[in-house]
């Protein structure tokens, strides 16, 4: 099991000929790959855990607007709003969406995160994680193994598409950390192998062709807010997964389109601020106002 | 195909907002230290097109002082690093530029000192950086291996004298000049560690003027 796996169908092949998880195949692999023990790369997963939830619990106290001063309070707002008012979806639908928000909204005020895959999507895997962990009572090693298995998953994505969003989009970045959630939920919801990739499948599908294009080239508008969107979403993905809905387009296929839209994007649209939302005439005399 | 690591994927633990605009730039500037390895009198840096068009607002400037001040990318006292007692070890400026044959995030950090350097780098991607040149010899330091970089003169047998003393895996070796005879430089990335005693040893090399030991970065 020393060499790299970059395909999902080695993947399912190895986790079904060994009767192992996808993270007991990761953990054996970058032990090796490393020369530390497993015990030790769980323990830099758990770095990263930790640190995700220091950014929600920081997040959710804080207020204060990025550099540029267009976003930053929008945590507050909802968690207000669910005081008077909850949520039409419950408890769980509520602490993702705050949680991605005080997640991203650190990142933008320079506060400490966990870029995964990327710092503009770094909240989308963490408040699905740890919303639904404190809400089901899941306990932290299960919660270590939920990461390794994102992890994995874009690992193997990034093996044919850089997750970049100057390379391949948004589709690359929040898309993928979509993915990323989808699975790793199935996983930690007791989905088996096939239900893991299919709900991968399933996120990755439905946001091919997301373009990049940050208004004043800032990670603000329209990253902050596509973060708690596409938390929810990869629940959506989840829940059809384990309900046994199958992607008619297998995952190594799916990546395959997520590679060719990404080269096929115009360069425009791929983090240059030169068209989209970036050249709306309101994003244009923002612009204008912030760099003078 | 190379090997990529899961780790990552869910990694770094950083300052935000942005892995290239914020994390790269205070990777470039600890490699920037890290190379230089004096306390400067003044530092210069000269941000070219996105960096210098969005930088502002991604923190790229207080990235690269944070970085040449030898801070982390999981360091909270960069978000107020202009305001920090650390700023004031060194006089330091930036420059804000447009130069399309460089690199979109490339950026020239002038040391002023007992020696000055300027040293030269791209922050690529994902976090991910290239020193390209070191005054005016070209190289290729990523902070991903632990790093010999010397200066010599150009005169034969230089490389096997160099190697023959190291003992360790080289994972890639680069090898530039002035003009044939002239000054040159030689960066070797390692697979291993050495040792002060090897250091030692290389600078009892007939016409070697300069050695840097860069240890790699964390990640």
């Amino acid at each position: 099991m020393n060499k790299s796996i970059n395909t999902f169908k080695e993947l399912a092949e190895v986790c079904q000929e060994n009767n192992k998880q996808i993270y007991e195949v990761t953990q054996k692999y970058e032990a090796e790959l490393a020369d530390i023990t497993e015990k030790d790369i769980r323990q830099i997963v758990k770095k990263s855990l930790d640190a995700m939830k220091e950014s929600i619990k920081n997040g959710l106290q804080c207020k204060e607007m990025s550099i540029s001063g267009m976003c930053g309070d929008d945590c507050d707002r909802l968690q207000k709003k669910y005081q008077t008012e909850g949520a039409i979806f419950g408890k769980t639908f509520e602490k993702i969406t705050t949680y991605a928000l005080a997640t991203i909204e650190e990142n933008l005020r320079m506060g400490k995160i966990a870029a995964c895959p990327t710092a503009g999507s770094c909240a989308i895997v963490p408040s699905v994680l740890i919303g639904v962990s404190e809400d089901f009572n899941i306990s932290e090693e299960d919660q270590i193994n939920a990461l390794i298995t994102a992890g994995t998953i874009g690992r193997i994505i990034s093996t044919k598409v850089a997750l970049a969003g100057a390379v391949a989009g948004c589709q690359a970045e929040c898309g993928v950390a979509s993915a990323m959630a989808a699975g790793a939920l199935t996983q930690m919801r007791g989905g088996s192998i096939s239900q893991i990739l299919n709900a991968v499948a399933l996120a990755m599908k439905n946001l091919l062709g997301l373009t990049c294009d940050p208004v004043c080239g800032l990670v603000e508008i329209p990253c902050v807010k596509r973060n708690p969107f596409l938390a929810i979403h990869s629940v959506t993905a989840s829940e059809l997964a384990l309900a046994g809905v199958e992607s008619k387009i297998p995952l190594d296929e799916v990546i395959d389109a997520l590679e060719q839209t990404g080269k096929l994007m115009s360069p425009l649209l791929k983090e240059s601020s030169q068209a989209g939302l970036a050249t709306t005439k309101t994003a244009l005399k923002l612009k204008q106002t912030l760099f003078k | 195909m190379k090997q990529t690591s899961m780790i990552d994927i869910i990694s770094p633990v950083m300052v935000g907002p942005s892995s290239s605009h914020t994390a790269g730039a205070i990777r470039l500037g600890l490699l920037a230290k890290n190379i230089y390895n004096e306390v400067p009198d003044k530092v210069t840096f000269k941000l070219y097109n996105s960096f210098a068009q969005t930088g502002k607002g991604h923190g790229t400037d207080k990235g690269l002082l944070s970085g040449v001040l030898g801070l982390n990318v999981d360091d909270i006292r960069i978000k107020d690093i202009f305001n920090s007692e650390l700023a004031k070890e060194f006089e330091y400026e930036f420059q804000y530029l447009e130069d399309f044959n460089r690199h979109p995030n490339a950026v020239d950090i002038i040391f002023e000192g007992r020696r000055n350097m300027k040293i030269s780098g791209n922050s690529v991607g994902a976090g991910e950086i290239e020193i390209t040149n070191i005054d005016e010899f070209s190289v290729s330091l990523t902070g991903k291996y632990n790093t010999l970089l010397l200066i010599y003169k150009d005169v034969p047998n230089m490389i096997s004298r160099v190697t023959n003393s190291i003992h360790v895996n080289i994972a890639s070796f680069h090898c530039d000049r002035y003009a044939k005879g002239e000054e040159a430089s030689m960066c070797i990335c390692l697979d291993g560690e050495i040792n002060q005693k090897i250091i030692d040893f290389l600078y009892l090399i007939e016409d070697v003027y300069m050695i840097r030991y860069i240890k790699k970065l964390e990640s």
